[in-house]
C-alpha cells in the first residue's frame, strides 16, 4: 500500500463508522474492496492490520454501533473475510475474538440488521473469503454456520440463496481436500465430519417433498461436480446416485430443470469413466420420463458429449427429433403427389434411416406439448429447430445425419406457419390452426433451414427449397423479421448451391432462379417498410459481392430494375436505408453492374461518385456518410474506374469533406482511406509477423520527395495532424498510427539510400498550429516542414497516453480513497473533484 | 330471421320482446358479376360480343346472353339480389339499426316497398356516407341508359339450362334493377341520427344503443337490452389502428346472446402486407411509365390508400405522379372525411384542434398531386396525364368509370390494375375483359375482425351465446384444411342462414316492475333467509307502452268502473278474493309426530317416500302427506278432523 493510501486509511475508516456522514455508494465500497483484495494478494494481511491499526478498530466498531448503515456493515463483513483468508491473520483475528462476534451467533446474524439482504449476503460472501484452510472449518463447526447457510439456501433473496449454495459446494470441497481427497472410501463413512454434515443435508433435502429443497440439493450438486474434479466427487455421486435415480421415478418429476443440470454435469465430468453404466442408465430413464420442456436440452447435451453409448445417443437423437417427428407425422401423406415432392421425398428418406423419424410411437407427452395452447406449440418447436440448429455443425453429430426429412421437417414447419400445408391427422389440424401466421416459428424455422444449406441435399429437393424461401420472400404476409431471415437463408442456400462444370459458378436452375429473385427483390426495394427496403438492399449488397463476376448472375440483375431501384434508394427518408442504398449502390459500381448500358444510365453511371459525393457533403445523419467514406476507401483500395482517372483530386476532395465531419467515426474511416492512400503511394505496409520470412523490401514505386509531394497535394497531413489532437480518442489513435506508418516507411526509404531531405534548412512552423481550429484552407505544405514536424513528434509517447483509458487518473485506489472522504466532507479545501 | 345470404352485407330481423327490429340492411352486388359491363363511351368490342346460343343451336337467347372469353353475361341493366322479403311481413318491423354505410344499401327497397312505417336508426357519418354511395351507384346506372332489360333467362326452365354461374344463381327472380334517387331521398329520410353510446328507448321495451365498432367512420356496434337481457349485435368491427374511432368492446360484455357478424373477407390476408403490396407494385408500375388503376368505393380504405400514399410518394420518388380520384361523389366524399372530427381515432380527432384536417389528402389536394373529378368527361380529359394513378368506381367492374379505363388500358402490359375492395372476386370482375394484358394485382385489404382477433374478443367480452351465419363455423371451402379460419368457443356458435329463422337461447324470466312509494311504504319485508326477506304484495299492475306500474295497495279504492261500456279486458279489475296467507318453512317429521300425539293422536306410523314422508294415523284411516313443496291430508269426509290436522300442520310453517 502506497503511502499517500495509508495516509487516508484512517480518515476514512472514521468516515465509515460515523454515521452522520453520508453512506458513500455501494460502487464505492465495491472498489475499495476489489483493491484490498489486490492489496492482501500481494503482501501480508497480517502486516497490514498491524500497520493499520484503524482497519481492526473499524472491524470491532461496526459491531458496536446499532444504527450503522447495512452497507457499511456487508462491507466490514466481507473485509474481514478478505483479511482472515490467510491462516496467520486468522489467527490474529480470532484472538480478539472479533470474527466470532462478526460471523458467529452474537453477531449480526442476531440483529435487526440480518433482515437487509445485503447484510446476509455480506455475511455469506465473508466466509466465503475466509474459508481457504482447517483452521476455518474448525470456525465454522464451532459457530453453527453450517446450520446456518442451509436455511439461507431458501432465502428470499435469490442473490443470497445462491450464494449460501456456492459456500456450501465451496466449504465441502475445503474440506474433502484436507480429509479424505486421497483415498476416497466409497461409503463416506471415514468423510470429515463437515462433509458428512454437508452431504446429510443433501441427501435429506433430495428426499424431501418441496420442490425448493429439492432443487437446492441438485444446484449444490451440480455446481460440485462442475467445479471439482477430485477422485471424492466419484464417491459423492455413488453415494447419491440412487436418490437422484428415486427423483426420475416421482411423477411429476422434481425440479426437472435442475436434475437435467446435474446429470449433464455428472456426465461431462472426467471423473467418471466411460465405464459409468449406472448414470448412463439414469440418463436413459431421464431421457424417456421427462416432459418435451426439459428433455430437449438433455438430449442435446447428451448428444455434445464425446463419449457415450451409442445407444443412448441413438435415444437422444429420437427425443430431440420428435416434435418434428410429430409434426410430419400429421402433414405427410404417405404417396404423395406431384405437387408434394417435397413431402413425398421426405416420406422415402424417412424410410432409409429407420429408427430417426419413421417408426418413432408419437410421444404422447410431445404431442400434448403441441397441443395444449400457442405459446407452448411455439416454444417447443422454436427449442428444437435451435437445439438442432446448435448440434448440426459439431464433429460430434449423430451420423448419419437425417438431412432430407430434417429439410422435409423444415419445409413443413414453414408451410405450417403460412397456411399451405394440409394435415392429414387431426394433430396436423389443430397445428395447422396453431401455427398460421406464427412468426416466431416461421422465424426459428428459416434460421434452421438456412443452417441446413450446409449439408449435401439431392438437386431437386435444394429446387423445392427455394422455392419455399421464394415464396416466402413473395408473400405479403410475411414481417419484416421473417424476410430478413428468409434474406439471409436464401444466401446460404445460394452459396451452397451445387456447382456443375457446365456452368458459370452458379447451379444449373440458379439462373432461372434468380430472375425470379430479383422480381421479388425488385418489389421489396420499393416496400413502405423501411426495413424491408433496408434488409432486400443489405441481401442485394451480399449478392453482388459473391457472385458480381458471374455472368449469369449480372446477366439475371441488369435484365431487372433492381439497379436503378438501389440508386433511387440514396434518396430515401430513412437513414439506415439510404446508408445500405450507398454500401449496394458502391457495391454495385465496383461490379460494373450498376445499371444497363443505355445511354440515360451511362449519365447515372458517372454521377453516382458525384452522388455520393453530395451524400458525404450533406447528408444529416452519420449512417449513410460512414457508409460513403467505406465505399470510397473500398474503391481506393481496388482501384475503381471511377476514381482511378484521378485518384489524387479524389482522395483530396473526400479528405476534406471527412475532415470537417462531426462523426467521429468518419473521420476515423478517412484516416482509413488515407492510410490506403499512403500504402498505395509509399508501398504496402510492412507485415509485422517476425516469423515471417523477410523479403527484400521492392523498390519503391516513385521517389520519396515525389510521394511526399504527392500526400502534401491531398492534404493528408493537415487532415492527419489536425486528427492527431481529436477531440475523439479513436481519431487520435488512429491518425497516431497512421504517422508512425509514415514515419517507419520514410525511414526504409532513407535505409534505401534516398537523400535526406536537409532538414536543418527548414523553419518549423509550430507544429501546435493543427490543433487548433483552423478550416481555411492552407497552401500546401512543403515536404520537408512535413518530415520536420514528423520528426519533432512523440508518437510513442503520445500512443501509449492514447492507449490508457481515459479514467486511469480517476481509477487508482488513491483517488477512490479521496472521493469517499470528500462525499463524507472530510476533504474540505481539497478541490479534487474527479467527475 | 336471416334475410341475407351474405355475411359481410347481413339483413336480420330479430324479436325481441315485443318489437321487431331489423338489423342491417345490406345489399348483395355480387350480382351484378352475371352482367356485362355498362361502358360510358361505345365500346366496339362490349357491342360486339357474339350472342350465346344452346349447345343445339338454339339462340333465342343470344339478344340476352353474350358470350366472352368463354363466359356468359346477361346483357341488360345490372341488378342485384335483394334480401328475403317473404320469410316476414315486413311492414311489421319497427325499426331498423343500421351498423355502417355499406351495411344500409337495400334500404329503399326495405322502406319504400314493403310497406315500412317504423324508424331506422344510424349515426350521422354512415348516412352521409352512405347517401355518397347510394348516390354514386344510381348515377353510374343511370347515365348510361340502357334500353334492354333482360328477364327471359330467369326463366326457371330455361336458367336450368344456362352454363354456370348463371346457372347457380340463387333467388334471380327476385333480382331488382337499382332504385331511383328519389328513393332513395325517400328512405334517408326516414333515418334518425343517433351518437355513440346514445340510450333509445324502443317502445318502453327495449333500450337501443350504438357503439363505436372501429370500422369506419360512424360505424357501430349495437346493444339491445331489456332489463335482464343483453343481445350485443356486432357487425363490421375492427381492432386496428386506422382512421375511425377505435371499437368500444367493454359495453360488449355480459351479453347473453351475441350476434356476430361482417367478419374480415380475407382472413388469411394481413392488412398491413397488403399495403405494402399496393405500393410496391404501385411504384414497380409507374417507374416503368404504366398507369395503376384502382377500382373502389369513394369512401373508406381509400382514405387510409391516399394517407399511405401520402408518405410514401415522395420517399419512392414519385412526387410528380398525378393521383386522380373519380367519383360523381368525389369531392363531398373527401369534404365529408375531414369534417366529422368527432367520429375519428384520437389522433386524428387532436389535429382538429391545431387546427389542421384530420386527413392528409387536403395536402395532397392543395399540392395539386391529388385532383378529383366527378367522371372522365369535362375537365378530367385536359388535365389528364400519364403515368398515372386513377382511384374510381365501381368495383365490380361493371359499371363506373372504371369501365372506360379498364377497355383504354387493358391492352397494355406496363399497365396495372390493383384490387383493393374485398368485396368481388377479382378473376370473376375481370371476366367479361379477358384477354386482358396489363397486370392484375389483388390486394384486398379489409380491416375487419379476423379469426384470432375474434376469440380474443370473445374470451374478453364472454357472452353467453354466440350466434353467427354459418360460413363462419367451418374454414372457406377453398381452405378446408385451415381449422384455423373459423369460430372457435364455447359452447359452440348458433349458425344461421338464408331464410332460416333460429331461436335465440335464452329465456326470458324476469320483468321489472316499478312501486309506487305508497305501496312501497305499506310493505313489511320478513327475512326469509338471511339476506333474503320477502313480503307479499297485492296490487293492481298497470301496464303501458311496456313499463309495468304498481301503483294501488287497495283495489277495491280504485273508482267505480261504469259497467255500461264493453271494455277491454285489460282494464278489467280483477276480482279481489280474500286472500291467503302464504306459507313457508318446511315441517319436521319427527316434532309433527310428537305433536301429533300430544293431541291425541295413536298409532301412527310414519313411511318414508322418494320425495318425502307419509303419516298414517291408521285409527283415522288418515293419511298426511308431506312433501318438500307440498303437504296433503287425506281423509274420508272428515272436515273437522282435517281442519285440525290442517292447524297443526300450519304450526310449523311461517305465515306471512
Amino acid at each position: 500500500m502506497d503511502l499517500e493510501c495509508s495516509r487516508l486509511l484512517p480518515a476514512l475508516c472514521a468516515v465509515l463508522v460515523d454515521p452522520r456522514q453520508p453512506v458513500a455508494d455501494d460502487t464505492c465500497l465495491e472498489k475499495l474492496l476489489d483493491w484490498f483484495k489486490t492489496v492482501t494478494e500481494g503482501e501480508s494481511s497480517l502486516l497490514l492490520l498491524q500497520e493499520h491499526p484503524c482497519l481492526v478498530e473499524l472491524l470491532s466498531h461496526v459491531l458496536k454501533l446499532q444504527d450503522l448503515s447495512p452497507g457499511v456493515l456487508s462491507f466490514s463483513l466481507r473485509l474481514a473475510g478478505i483479511f482472515a483468508a490467510q491462516e496467520n491473520c486468522f489467527q490474529y483475528l480470532q484472538q480478539g475474538e472479533l470474527l466470532p462476534e462478526l460471523f458467529g451467533e452474537t453477531g449480526p446474524l442476531g440483529q435487526a440488521a440480518w433482515a437487509v439482504p445485503t447484510v446476509r449476503s455480506g455475511w455469506i460472501q465473508g466466509l466465503r473469503s475466509l474459508a481457504q484452510h482447517p483452521s476455518a472449518l474448525h470456525f465454522l463447526a464451532d459457530h453453527g454456520a453450517v446450520d446456518t447457510i442451509f436455511s439461507l439456501q431458501g432465502d428470499s433473496s435469490l442473490f443470497v440463496a445462491s450464494a449460501a449454495s456456492q459456500l456450501l459446494v465451496h466449504i465441502l470441497a475445503l474440506s474433502m481436500r484436507g480429509g479424505a481427497e486421497e483415498q476416497p472410501c466409497l461409503q463416506g463413512d471415514d468423510w470429515p465430519t463437515c462433509a458428512q454434515k454437508i452431504m446429510g443435508h443433501v441427501e435429506e433435502s433430495l428426499c424431501s417433498t418441496a420442490t425448493p429443497k429439492v432443487t437446492q440439493a441438485l444446484n449444490v450438486l451440480t455446481t460440485t461436480f462442475g467445479r471439482c474434479q477430485s477422485p471424492w466427487t466419484e464417491a459423492l455421486w455413488v453415494r447419491l446416485s440412487a436418490r437422484v435415480a428415486c427423483l426420475i421415478e416421482r411423477d411429476p418429476i422434481p425440479a426437472a430443470h435442475s436434475l437435467v443440470d446435474l446429470l449433464l454435469c455428472v456426465a461431462r465430468s472426467p471423473v467418471f469413466g466411460s465405464s459409468n453404466g449406472n448414470l448412463w442408465e439414469m440418463v436413459a430413464q431421464a431421457l424417456s420420463c421427462l416432459g418435451p420442456t426439459h428433455v430437449g436440452p438433455l438430449a442435446l447435451g447428451i448428444l455434445k458429449l464425446e463419449h457415450c453409448p451409442q445407444a443412448l445417443r441413438t435415444q437422444a437423437f429420437q427425443v430431440l427429433l420428435q416434435p418434428l417427428a410429430c409434426v410430419l407425422k400429421a402433414t405427410v401423406q404417405a404417396p404423395g403427389p406431384p405437387g408434394l415432392l417435397l413431402r413425398a421425398k421426405g416420406t422415402r428418406a424417412v424410410a432409409i434411416t429407420p429408427g430417426l423419424l419413421d417408426g418413432m410411437a408419437d410421444d404422447a407427452m410431445t404431442v400434448d406439448a403441441l397441443l395444449a395452447s400457442k405459446s407452448s406449440c411455439a416454444g417447443l418447436l422454436c427449442r428444437t429447430l435451435a437445439h438442432l440448429e446448435e448440434l448440426q455443425p459439431l464433429p460430434q453429430r449423430p451420423s448419419p445425419w437425417p438431412q432430407v426429412p430434417l429439410l422435409g421437417a423444415a419445409v413443413t414447419v414453414l408451410r405450417l406457419c403460412d397456411g399451405s400445408a394440409t394435415p392429414v391427422s387431426s394433430v396436423g389440424g389443430h397445428l395447422c390452426r396453431t401455427l398460421a401466421g406464427c412468426v416466431r416459428v416461421q422465424r426459428a424455422a428459416l434460421d434452421f433451414l438456412g443452417m441446413l444449406s450446409q449439408g449435401t441435399s439431392p438437386q431437386e429437393l435444394v429446387m423445392q427449397v427455394l422455392a419455399v424461401l421464394l415464396e416466402c420472400l413473395e408473400s405479403p404476409g410475411s414481417s419484416p423479421t421473417v424476410l430478413k431471415k428468409a434474406f439471409q437463408a436464401t444466401f446460404r442456400w445460394l452459396l451452397s448451391s451445387p456447382k456443375t462444370p457446365s456452368c458459370s459458378g452458379l447451379g444449373p436452375h440458379i439462373p432461372q432462379f434468380l430472375r425470379e429473385l430479383f422480381l421479388v427483390l425488385q418489389k421489396r426495394l420499393c416496400s413502405p417498410c423501411w426495413e424491408v427496403r433496408d434488409s432486400a438492399l443489405e441481401f442485394l449488397t451480399q449478392l453482388s459481392r459473391h457472385w458480381g463476376g458471374e455472368a449469369d448472375f449480372s446477366c439475371a440483375l441488369l435484365a431487372s430494375e433492381v439497379p436503378e431501384l438501389a440508386w433511387q434508394l440514396l434518396q430515401d427518408p430513412e437513414s439506415y436505408v439510404r446508408a445500405s442504398a450507398v454500401t449496394a449502390t458502391g457495391q454495385l459500381s465496383s461490379r460494373g453492374l450498376h445499371a444497363p448500358t443505355s445511354p440515360q444510365h451511362a449519365v447515372a453511371r458517372q454521377s453516382l461518385l458525384r452522388e455520393l459525393l453530395r451524400i458525404l457533403s450533406t447528408d444529416s445523419e452519420g449512417f449513410p456518410r460512414r457508409a460513403v467514406m467505406q465505399v470510397f476507401t473500398e474503391w481506393l483500395r481496388d482501384g475503381h474506374a471511377d476514381m482511378a482517372r484521378d485518384t489524387e483530386q479524389f482522395v483530396a476532395t473526400v479528405l476534406q469533406l471527412a475532415s470537417q465531419d462531426l462523426d467521429w467515426e468518419v473521420r476515423v474511416q478517412g484516416l482509413e482511406l488515407a492510410l490506403v492512400f499512403l500504402g498505395q503511394t509509399l508501398g504496402p505496409p510492412r507485415t509485422h509477423c517476425p516469423y515471417a520470412v523477410a523479403l527484400p523490401e521492392a523498390a519503391p514505386a516513385r521517389p520519396l520527395t515525389e510521394a511526399l509531394r504527392a500526400l502534401c497535394h491531398v492534404r493528408l497531413f493537415d487532415f492527419a495532424f489536425r486528427a492527431l489532437f481529436d477531440c475523439d480518442r479513436p481519431v487520435a489513435q488512429k491518425s497516431c498510427d497512421l504517422l508512425l506508418f509514415l514515419r517507419d516507411k520514410i525511414a526504409s526509404y532513407n535505409s534505401l539510400g534516398e537523400a535526406n531531405p536537409n532538414t536543418n534548412s527548414v523553419e518549423v512552423s509550430p507544429w501546435r498550429r493543427w490543433a487548433g481550429e483552423q478550416t481555411q484552407p492552407q497552401e500546401d505544405q512543403e515536404p520537408e516542414a512535413v518530415l520536420a514536424m514528423l520528426r519533432s513528434l512523440d508518437l510513442e509517447g503520445l500512443q501509449s497516453t492514447l492507449a490508457e483509458s481515459s479514467d486511469h487518473v480517476e481509477k487508482s485506489p488513491q483517488s477512490l480513497l479521496q472521493d469517499m472522504l470528500a462525499t463524507g466532507g472530510f476533504l474540505q479545501g481539497d478541490e479534487a473533484d474527479c467527475y | 330471421y336471416c334475410l341475407s345470404g351474405h355475411p359481410t352485407l347481413p339483413c336480420n330481423v330479430l324479436k325481441f320482446k315485443s318489437t321487431t327490429i331489423m338489423l342491417d340492411c345490406g345489399l348483395d352486388m355480387t350480382s351484378t358479376l352475371n352482367f356485362l359491363p355498362l361502358p360510358l363511351v361505345q365500346s366496339p368490342r362490349l357491342s360486339n360480343l357474339p350472342g350465346w346460343s344452346l349447345k343445339d343451336g338454339n339462340a333465342f337467347l343470344d339478344k340476352e346472353l353474350k358470350e366472352c372469353s368463354g363466359h356468359v353475361f346477361v346483357d341488360s341493366v345490372p341488378e342485384f339480389c335483394l334480401p328475403e322479403t317473404e320469410l316476414i311481413d315486413l311492414s311489421t318491423v319497427d325499426v331498423i339499426l343500421i351498423s355502417n354505410y355499406h351495411c344500409m344499401m337495400a334500404l329503399p327497397y326495405i322502406t319504400e316497398h314493403t310497406g315500412f312505417t317504423g324508424t331506422v336508426y344510424a349515426t350521422e357519418p354512415t348516412v352521409q356516407i352512405g347517401r355518397l354511395l347510394m348516390e354514386e351507384l344510381v348515377n353510374f346506372i343511370e347515365r348510361v341508359p340502357k334500353a334492354q332489360s333482360a328477364s327471359l333467362w330467369k326463366n326457371k326452365d330455361i336458367q336450368r339450362l344456362l352454363p354456370s354461374p348463371l346457372k347457380d344463381a340463387v333467388e334471380v327472380s327476385t333480382w331488382r334493377r337499382c332504385y331511383t334517387m328519389q328513393e332513395v331521398n325517400s328512405a334517408l329520410s326516414k333515418i334518425q341520427l343517433v351518437g355513440y353510446s346514445q340510450k333509445i328507448e324502443l317502445f318502453g321495451a327495449v333500450q337501443v344503443t350504438p357503439l363505436s365498432s372501429g370500422y369506419a367512420l360512424g360505424s357501430s356496434n349495437w346493444i339491445i337490452q331489456s332489463h335482464y337481457e343483453k343481445v350485443s349485435y356486432v357487425s363490421g368491427s375492427s381492432l386496428l389502428t386506422t382512421h375511425p374511432q377505435p371499437m368500444d368492446q367493454a359495453s360488449l360484455k355480459n351479453s347473453d346472446v351475441l350476434v356476430l357478424t361482417g367478419l374480415t373477407q380475407i382472413p388469411t390476408a394481413n392488412p398491413d402486407g397488403m399495403v405494402g403490396e399496393f405500393c410496391s407494385n404501385l411504384a414497380l408500375t409507374v417507374r416503368n411509365g404504366g398507369n395503376v388503376l384502382v377500382p373502389c368505393y369513394p369512401s373508406g380504405v381509400i382514405y387510409d390508400l391516399l394517407e399511405c400514399l401520402y408518405q410514401y410518394i415522395d420517399s419512392a420518388g414519385l412526387s410528380s405522379v398525378p393521383l386522380y380520384f373519380i367519383s360523381p361523389v368525389a369531392n363531398s366524399s373527401l369534404e365529408f372525411s375531414q369534417i366529422f372530427a368527432e367520429w375519428l381515432c384520437h389522433n386524428k380527432q387532436s389535429k382538429v384542434y391545431l387546427p389542421e384536417p384530420p386527413f392528409p389528402h387536403a395536402e395532397l389536394i392543395q399540392t395539386n398531386k391529388l385532383k378529383h373529378y366527378p367522371s372522365i368527361h369535362g375537365d378530367f380529359s385536359n388535365d389528364f396525364r400519364q403515368p398515372c394513378v386513377v382511384f374510381t368506381g365501381h368495383p365490380s367492374l361493371r359499371f363506373g368509370d372504371v369501365v372506360h379505363f379498364m377497355e383504354l388500358w387493358g391492352k397494355s402490359s406496363l399497365n396495372t390494375v390493383i384490387f383493393t375492395e374485398p368485396d368481388f372476386s377479382y378473376l370473376e370482375a375481370l371476366a367479361p375483359y379477358q384477354p386482358l394484358a396489363m397486370k392484375c394485382i389483388y390486394c384486398p385489404i379489409d380491416t375487419r375482425l379476423n379469426f384470432i382477433q375474434v376469440s380474443k374478443l370473445l374470451k374478453e367480452v364472454q357472452p353467453l351465446h354466440v350466434v353467427c351465419p354459418e360460413q363462419y363455423t367451418q374454414p372457406p371451402p377453398a381452405q378446408s384444411h385451415r381449422m384455423d379460419l373459423m369460430i372457435d368457443c364455447q359452447p359452440p356458435a348458433m349458425s344461421y342462414r338464408r331464410a332460416e329463422v333460429l331461436a335465440l337461447p335464452f329465456k326470458r324470466r324476469y320483468e321489472k316492475i316499478e312501486i309506487m312509494p305508497e305501496l312501497a311504504d305499506s310493505l313489511v319485508p320478513m327475512e326469509i333467509k338471511p339476506g333474503i326477506s320477502l313480503a307479499t304484495v297485492s296490487a293492481v299492475l298497470h301496464t303501458k307502452d311496456n313499463k309495468h306500474l304498481g301503483p294501488s295497495p287497495q283495489p277495491e279504492t280504485l273508482p267505480p268502473t261504469s259497467g255500461k261500456k264493453r271494455k277491454r279486458v285489460s282494464d278489467d279489475v280483477p276480482d279481489c278474493k280474500v286472500l291467503k296467507p302464504l306459507l313457508s318453512g318446511s315441517i319436521p317429521v319427527e316434532q309433527f309426530v310428537q305433536t301429533l300425539e300430544k293431541h291425541g293422536f295413536s298409532d301412527i306410523k310414519v313411511e318414508d317416500t322418494a320425495k318425502g314422508h307419509i303419516v298414517l294415523l291408521q285409527e283415522a284411516e288418515t293419511l298426511i302427506q308431506i312433501e318438500e313443496d307440498s303437504t296433503h291430508i287425506i281423509c274420508d269426509n272428515d272436515e273437522m278432523l282435517r281442519v285440525r290436522l290442517r292447524d297443526l300442520v300450519l304450526k310449523f310453517l311461517q305465515k306471512f
